[in-house]
């Protein structure tokens, strides 16, 4: 961060500011570089979502607004905007309005707790990873409680689903991420990363002594998504729209944003944990092989660290938006059992995996 | 949860129209269901009364719209049973092909929103996509895509033409039958869902007369085309499941797409040998109907269709009567459902490929 901080205040020292503005601004900028980056990631996830949906369905997608379809997703979210703000009669007005903030202010938190790059880690406490799933578990009570409040039949269906799914894959993802605990010895989602790092590349990355982890988890944090096949919550074909059916505007928009931000954040949780997190595939980066160990390769190294973060998520993000092109609904009562007859046996056969190799990896 | 009473529908994603059912449910679980219908209500019944046999046989298209040709047929043959004529040969095998044609056109479409019911989103655009095919053929024929009007008193309305278009046709849609077998019959969600759910025996699926692919998923035989003097010209099995699941209805629909395939390679091979007469010309201006009752059956793909007229010797039909496959199967709803989640309506009620059209008429 020293090579951004000095540029920093020599583009501050060139328009003649003061030093001390540099020092409570720096700090903020990252946060505000991630609040904007990563919503208008999301409003191009939502289209990749419904381009990928068109391609593999043999459609074209969205392609009227702007260049190949590239600003729908704007389009949406202004009519959103625009839209009325109905709230029903017999709802409870106070709860129907906090509950799409409940859902969506956890989201930007959890933004924050992951590492982007060496140095983009804005939360980087020793237990960040205990934090990181309080906060991904909050929308679901954002969901339960719009669910509630809006006193809508289906809408209650919709959050007591919601609520019971998520209670039951909370538990398996626990599970597996002892699993990684072991291994790293840390709860530093910064420390886990390094932790996977060697210069043959994929070698050392938790997905290998963690398979099961990483399938368990992977099915889990779909299942606590609500996406598809496990989109109880919301099915349409059956509860109309669940726990969202009494909302409008940006109301409802919260709401939609809270999902697909929360389906990066839960890939991007995936690659911190499985997949070496940012570090590069090829063991060396890119940037140090062609410009050596110059002050260029310095800086490129972080940009080309998130590079390979936001790739790797964007691959899992591609098989979450796969899968649900290509499968049926669960039935509820299945769902929760999958959850506690297969996924959480098999999670804590993970940790014994895990243990087992940290322990024979200690001893040799 | 407590109890509470659901009311699903008229207005709902996937009842398919405008069924309304009033469920009873504890959590998820059904414990009581009563289907409302009428919704759809258009009375073609009660219409038929006012008009001319020639002005209603546009309407009967409606009764079920996505098997026009079927309610044509069991509407015109009752008809020319009363007016006591012969259909030629070519034209009764050009309303078994088109007939054959529509059948696999309706099975497609109940495909693709059966396994939109289920949440899946792409078999519903595949299916649509081969769905097209026949539909343009059709409107190449007929001018019209699903209100044909194609069949007329003593035969249809001109000669059948580009018939080498549909051998491609055909042949594309089994090879993609192969397809969305791959993606669905092995599919453990897709057969969690469906196997075991909604399981009707034979002995129920008689009682509440049940007809078409819903019975013969249920261990029976009975395929009215096998009764039929239309069909005695040409070989095929009927297609037929022991379950009684939904399941076994899904396998049963397909089955039934294959042999309505091999009908349709007969009726080419016969209509590219042999040509004749397509109609007995008869002026349908001035019908010359004696008082009397006719009804014909025709083995639709949601079940037995009849038409009754009765005629008082005018130009217009005393009575009418449609009876129609669907609205025995809505019938059998609360059978089903009771006992079974919220998640399994859907499964059951789409399942039993219900017309509301057809249901209220």
């Amino acid at each position: 961060m020293n090579y951004l901080y000095c540029a920093f205040i020599e583009l501050l020292a060139k328009y003649h500011f003061p030093e001390g503005l540099a020092l409570i601004i720096f700090p903020l900028l990252p946060f505000c570089i991630l609040a904007a980056g990563l919503l208008i990631m999301v409003l191009f996830l939502v289209l990749a979502e419904r381009k990928i949906l068109g391609f593999v369905t043999q459609r074209k997608g969205p392609n009227r607004v702007g260049y190949w379809g590239l600003m729908q997703t704007v389009a949406d979210a202004f009519k959103l905007l625009c839209k009325e703000n109905i709230t029903p009669s017999a709802a409870d007005k106070f709860l129907f309005t906090l509950a799409p903030l409940i859902a969506f202010i956890p989201v930007m938190l959890v933004w924050g707790i992951l590492p982007y790059n060496a140095e983009f880690d804005l939360m980087s406490t020793p237990a960040n990873l205990i934090f990181y799933l309080f906060l991904a578990f909050m929308p679901v009570l954002g969901i339960f409680l719009g669910g509630w409040a809006s006193n809508s039949k289906y809408s209650i269906i919709g959050s007591v689903r919601a609520i019971a799914q998520a209670i039951s894959y909370e538990l398996p993802i626990a599970f597996s991420l002892l699993g990684i605990v072991v291994l790293s010895s840390s709860l530093n989602l910064t420390q886990i990363t390094l932790a996977q790092s060697s210069v043959l590349g994929p070698a050392r990355w938790f997905i290998i002594p963690a398979f099961i982890g990483f399938i368990v988890v992977f099915v889990s944090v779909v299942a606590e998504l609500n996406r598809c096949p496990f989109d109880l919550p919301e099915a349409e074909s059956e509860l109309v729209a669940g726990y969202s059916t009494e909302y409008s505007g940006m109301r409802f928009a919260l709401f939609y944003i809270t999902e697909y931000s929360m389906m990066f954040a839960n890939a991007a949780f995936i690659v911190v944990l499985f997949l070496g997190g940012y570090l590069s595939p090829f063991g060396n980066y890119l940037s140090n092989i062609f410009f050596g160990d110059s002050m260029t390769a310095n800086i490129l190294v972080y940009f080309e660290q998130t590079f390979w973060f936001l790739l790797k998520t964007f691959i899992i993000l591609f098989l979450f938006i796969l899968i649900r092109a290509t499968y049926p609904r669960l039935q509820s009562d299945k769902l929760l059992k999958l959850s506690w007859t297969i996924l959480l046996p098999l999670s804590i056969v993970n940790l014994f995996v895990c243990m087992l190799i940290k322990a024979i990896g200690g001893a040799l | 949860m407590s109890k509470m009473k659901l009311n699903l529908g008229p207005q709902h994603p996937s009842t398919h129209g405008v069924l309304r059912l009033i469920l009873d449910v504890d959590g998820e679980k059904i414990l009581g269901c009563e289907p409302v219908i009428g919704y759809l209500h258009r009375g073609m019944e009660k219409m038929a009364e006012g008009m001319t046999y020639l002005q209603y046989l546009p309407t009967v298209d409606r009764v079920d719209y996505l098997s026009g040709f079927f309610n044509s047929f069991a509407f015109v043959s009752a008809v020319e049973k009363l007016l006591k004529i012969e259909v030629p040969e070519r034209a009764s095998i050009i309303r078994v092909l088109l007939m054959e044609l529509n059948r696999i056109a309706s099975h497609l479409l109940w495909l693709g929103t059966y396994l939109l019911d289920l949440g899946a989103v792409s078999p519903f655009f595949y299916t649509f996509r081969e769905r097209e095919l026949i539909l343009n053929y059709f409107e190449k024929i007929t001018g019209q895509r699903m209100m044909y009007n194609y069949f007329v008193f003593g035969g249809v309305r001109h000669d059948i033409e580009y018939l080498d278009e549909i051998p491609p046709i055909v042949k594309t849609i089994i090879e993609k039958l192969e397809d969305y077998e791959k993606l669905l019959t092995d599919n453990p969600i897709f057969l969690s869902r469906t196997k075991n759910t909604g399981v009707l025996t034979r002995g129920e699926a008689l009682a509440y007369s049940i007809t078409g692919p819903n019975l013969r998923a249920s261990n029976s035989h009975l395929d009215f085309r096998t009764q039929s003097d239309l069909y005695k010209k040409f070989e095929f099995k009927i297609a037929k499941a022991d379950e009684g699941d939904c399941y076994a209805r899904y396998k049963v629909r397909l089955d039934e797409i294959r042999e309505s395939a091999k009908i349709i390679y007969q009726a080419i091979d016969i209509l590219q040998l042999r040509f004749g007469e397509i109609n007995t010309g008869l002026k349908p201006l001035n019908l010359n109907i004696e008082a009397g009752e006719a009804f014909s059956d025709v083995e639709t793909p949601r079940g037995l269709t009849t038409c009754c007229i009765k005629s008082d010797g005018s130009d217009k039909p005393y009575r009418v009567k449609w009876r129609t496959g669907s609205f025995y199967a809505v019938q059998l709803l609360p059978k089903l459902l009771i006992g079974n989640t919220l998640s399994d309506v859907m499964a059951i009620y789409g399942s039993l490929d219900v017309m509301l059209p057809e249901v209220d008429r």
